[in-house]
């Protein structure tokens, strides 16, 4: 340590990450660094945010171009993942780690360091006093001080001298390893996610209903290997009431493995399935366009007399009712039906939101009969002659949008954040806290000084150091 | 949803609120007991009618979603977190009255929850009950947006009392730290006023918050369609940043009168961020990242949201760093505490007003 001006490059740049100016330097080129980058949408086609510099500063496209290209060039444009954020979050790592290391062994030592018993003139300094006088020999209170302390939750240590003596207690010294133990999650945190970006990978996978796939696919189209293969058996979306607001959105998802079925699961947002690490999360779906009048319909009919039979066919196919000579035909379909003013049926939407299928009857209960069934409208499926055609599905013309990550980090990260969690509780709501009771004999009766300190939360120790006078006096009470 | 019992004392409550921000700040200027009781009579009156509000919301929200009490939590919403961030805010306030029996902070805190009330008025946002999209459909909800909201009300009394001890702690015009508490202060009662000029020209409710941004938002004022009306308005800003710069020594006056030390706003301060800042460490950011990891795959992906969730985290740490570690007390950290907050204001609404807004196609 008696280096002097001859430090070596080695303890500069030590002395340099320990400073608190470099600390604030880093959080402030990340701040501001980040508030560019949430000002431009990152990863998005150069048009969007030329109009966001037109917008911002009300200057032409020609400038607004060029400004642009100086940004990307700069990086600006995937800020998040370019070389020089990324340092930025290095260096606060390294910031991290020394500032802590710097600060460590001194801590280490007061964390080491056990409470010894104080001079009487000590104890009248310390930031908590009380003093309580009772009528007794100091040794005839010695059991209720001991006792009194225990009371409010410390284990007390003795230590005497002739007629007088010291009860001396402290609690939650390691507290003061809060601040590190928070430090340390942010680097844990870090080291999850780097963990992350370097053995995992972010990928998605449109799955039409029906098919198989042993691959994902990254943001820029290139394919990721599963090592098994993933198929989509349904997709599904529930609505709220009559509006079309998604409420739900279900895949019942199948995972093989060798060619054998392992896995089922029916998926949802916020509900995802793991398997060998991957893990597939119901991100998004829509309609495969250009298949939406090859489906296969699945319809179930019951007669009137409550016979069922369910039954695939498409558009355009024939079906006979169950239990009578009806031969039905579906005529057209529609993804999203509704009616104008005048009553006239019309598509409103080219996703499957509302599918709905024309039948017409050859011969129901004597009459021919032809109308829309709708999947949503069960009121829809009853038919003049009591039976009845069920809309179960219309299946083999939506995809399920999966998002496909696999991140052997995300433990770390999860550890991390109960680091976290457990370092910042002990940091703000716990504390160091001592206590010295001193007890002479004085003028025949026991003079008992209260001397206590926490190095956080001092009110609510106050209040037990309180308690703990009322105890020692109440004690003297009693013993009388 | 019919015209329901919540909305009813979800109005009073705003009435109740508004009344006591007059009442607190004419406690304030007369320094009259009475008044001060009534200001506490009317808060407390208006709280419990915001808590049977919410109740009541819940209760509807329940009935109309059917999904269970936990999925029906009225938090969903721009509108529903404001009103329970006004919640808190109060509750925390109250706190405070009782425990350091001192009513002054009220005229400064009660004109937040005013402002964020006409705020929710003018900017009309849509106060219906919405049905739940499926990626709100999770339990974190309720920790998520209920701790990120607590911490959220501890930054604002932080906010108040820190922009509190910084009148206290200066009297040199042209000290930097009476320029920035004046300026401040400026800047929050100019766009409260503007934000009323709005309400009182148009009342309308406007449909998105994008039309709100683009059509009424200081329409009345600085972006009026007369260049002369939105010159004054700049002007009378001026002119209100400098009447407050010309007479803060009278704010000062007042406050000191009332017996808050210095020391006793710098505590609270101090408190309501060691208190603050946990919670939204733990709420907001580390149950967002697992919220998020649960319903799309990634914890954590730069947008601008968490980035500014980051940012508000970087200022407080740095606020507890520079107390806790450099001993720094005083004007340099109360100026961190204000600043703190309006990074606060900015992750809530200028995420959600401005950043969508720029991004958005829209007329141009």
């Amino acid at each position: 340590m008696e280096k002097g001006k001859n430090k070596s490059v080695i303890d500069l740049l030590w002395d340099l990450f320990a400073s608190v100016k470099l600390a604030v330097v880093i959080f402030s080129l990340i701040s501001v660094t980040s508030m560019v980058g949430t000002v431009l949408e990152q990863n998005a086609e150069p048009e969007k945010n030329i109009r966001v510099l037109i917008k911002m500063f009300g200057v032409g496209h020609e400038t607004a171009h060029s400004i642009y290209g100086i940004l990307d060039s700069l990086g600006f444009m995937n800020m998040y993942h370019s070389w020089w954020f990324i340092t930025f979050l290095l260096l606060f790592a390294a910031n991290l780690i020394i500032c802590s290391l710097d600060r460590l062994p001194r801590i280490w030592k007061l964390v080491r360091e056990h409470i010894r018993p104080l001079s009487q003139e000590h104890i009248e300094k310390m930031s908590i006093r009380r003093s309580v006088s009772v009528k007794n020999k100091p040794s005839g209170i010695k059991e209720d001080v001991s006792s009194s302390i225990s009371k409010i939750g410390f284990k007390p240590a003795e230590s005497s001298s002739g007629n007088s003596f010291q009860f001396y207690a402290e609690k939650g010294n390691f507290t003061r390893l809060g601040v590190y133990i928070t430090h340390l999650s942010i680097l844990v945190i870090l080291a999850g996610a780097i963990i992350g970006l370097k053995f995992g990978f972010n990928g998605f996978l449109n799955l039409p209903e029906g098919q198989i796939s042993p691959v994902a696919y990254k943001d820029r189209g290139s394919e990721v290997p599963l090592g098994f293969e993933v198929r989509c058996d349904n997709f599904d979306v529930e609505y709220y009431g009559e509006s079309d607001m998604p409420k739900a959105y279900r895949s019942w998802l199948t995972v093989l493995d060798g060619g054998k079925e392992v896995l089922k699961k029916v998926i949802s947002v916020n509900n995802p399935l793991t398997y060998k690490g991957i893990t597939f999360y119901q991100a998004s779906f829509g309609p495969v366009r250009e298949n939406m009048k090859g489906g296969i319909l699945v319809l179930r009919l019951v007669s009137s007399d409550g016979k069922s039979t369910q039954i695939n066919t498409n558009i355009g196919g024939n079906f006979s009712m169950p239990g009578s000579s009806a031969e039905a035909r579906v005529t057209n379909f529609s993804p999203a039906l509704s009616f104008d003013q005048s009553g006239r049926p019309f598509t409103y939407d080219a996703n499957l939101v509302n599918p709905a299928a024309y039948i017409e009857f050859s011969n129901l209960g004597g009459k021919p009969y032809s109308g829309w069934i709708l999947k949503r409208y069960p009121q829809t499926w009853r038919l003049p002659d009591g039976s009845s055609v069920e809309f179960l599905d219309y299946w083999g013309v939506e995809y399920t949008g999966l998002q496909v990550r696999k991140d052997p980090g995300v433990l770390i990260v999860y550890l991390g954040c109960i680091l976290m969690a457990t370092g910042l509780y002990i940091t703000f709501f716990m504390s160091h806290k001592r206590l010295w009771v001193n007890v002479t004999e004085e003028k025949g009766a026991a003079k008992i000084l209260i001397g206590a300190s926490a190095n956080r939360n001092r009110a609510a120790f106050e209040r037990d150091i309180e308690k703990l006078a009322g105890l020692l006096g109440e004690g003297h009470k009693g013993g009388k | 949803m019919s015209g329901s019992a919540s909305s009813v004392f979800f109005g009073l409550s705003t009435i109740a609120y508004i009344l006591a921000m007059v009442l607190y700040i004419g406690y304030l200027a007369f320094r009259k007991n009475q008044v001060g009781v009534v200001a506490t009579t009317v808060t407390v009156a208006g709280f419990i009618s915001q808590t049977l509000a919410i109740l009541l919301r819940w209760k509807e929200f329940y009935e109309v979603g059917q999904m269970g009490w936990l999925r029906a939590v009225p938090l969903t919403n721009l509108y529903e977190s404001l009103v329970f961030f006004v919640w808190c805010l109060i509750l925390a306030y109250l706190v405070i009255e009782f425990r350091y029996k001192n009513r002054s902070f009220g005229a400064f805190i009660t004109p937040v929850a005013g402002l964020v009330l006409a705020f929710i008025d003018i900017s009309g946002m849509s106060k219906d009950i919405q049905p739940l999209v499926p990626a709100l459909q999770s339990n974190w909800l309720l920790a998520h947006v209920m701790m990120s909201f607590i911490a959220y009300s501890m930054f604002a009394v932080s906010f108040s009392t820190g922009l509190m001890y910084l009148i206290v702690k200066t009297d040199n015009r042209n000290q930097p730290a009476y320029l920035f508490w004046t300026i401040m202060l400026g800047i929050f009662a100019i766009v409260l006023c503007a934000m009323g000029l709005d309400y009182l020209t148009f009342k309308v409710a406007v449909k998105s918050q994008e039309e709100l941004i683009k059509g009424y938002l200081f329409k009345a004022s600085f972006r009026n369609s007369s260049s002369a009306i939105a010159l004054l308005s700049f002007a009378a800003s001026a002119a209100i940043i400098f009447v407050i710069w010309r007479f803060g020594g009278v704010l000062k006056k007042i406050i000191t009168s009332l017996n808050i030390s210095a020391e006793t706003l710098d505590e609270i301060t101090y408190k309501s961020i060691a208190m603050g800042f946990p919670i939204f460490t733990l709420g907001g950011l580390i149950f967002g990242a697992i919220w998020a990891d649960q319903a799309w795959g990634k914890y954590w992906t730069w947008d601008p949201k968490e980035t500014w969730s980051l940012i508000t985290w970087f200022f407080y740490a740095f606020y507890l760093h520079s107390r806790l570690m450099r001993g720094w007390k005083g004007k340099r950290v109360a100026m961190v505490a204000v600043l703190g907050f309006v990074a606060v204001i900015f992750t809530y609404l200028g995420v959600n007003l401005l950043l969508s807004g720029l991004h958005s196609y829209g007329s141009q």
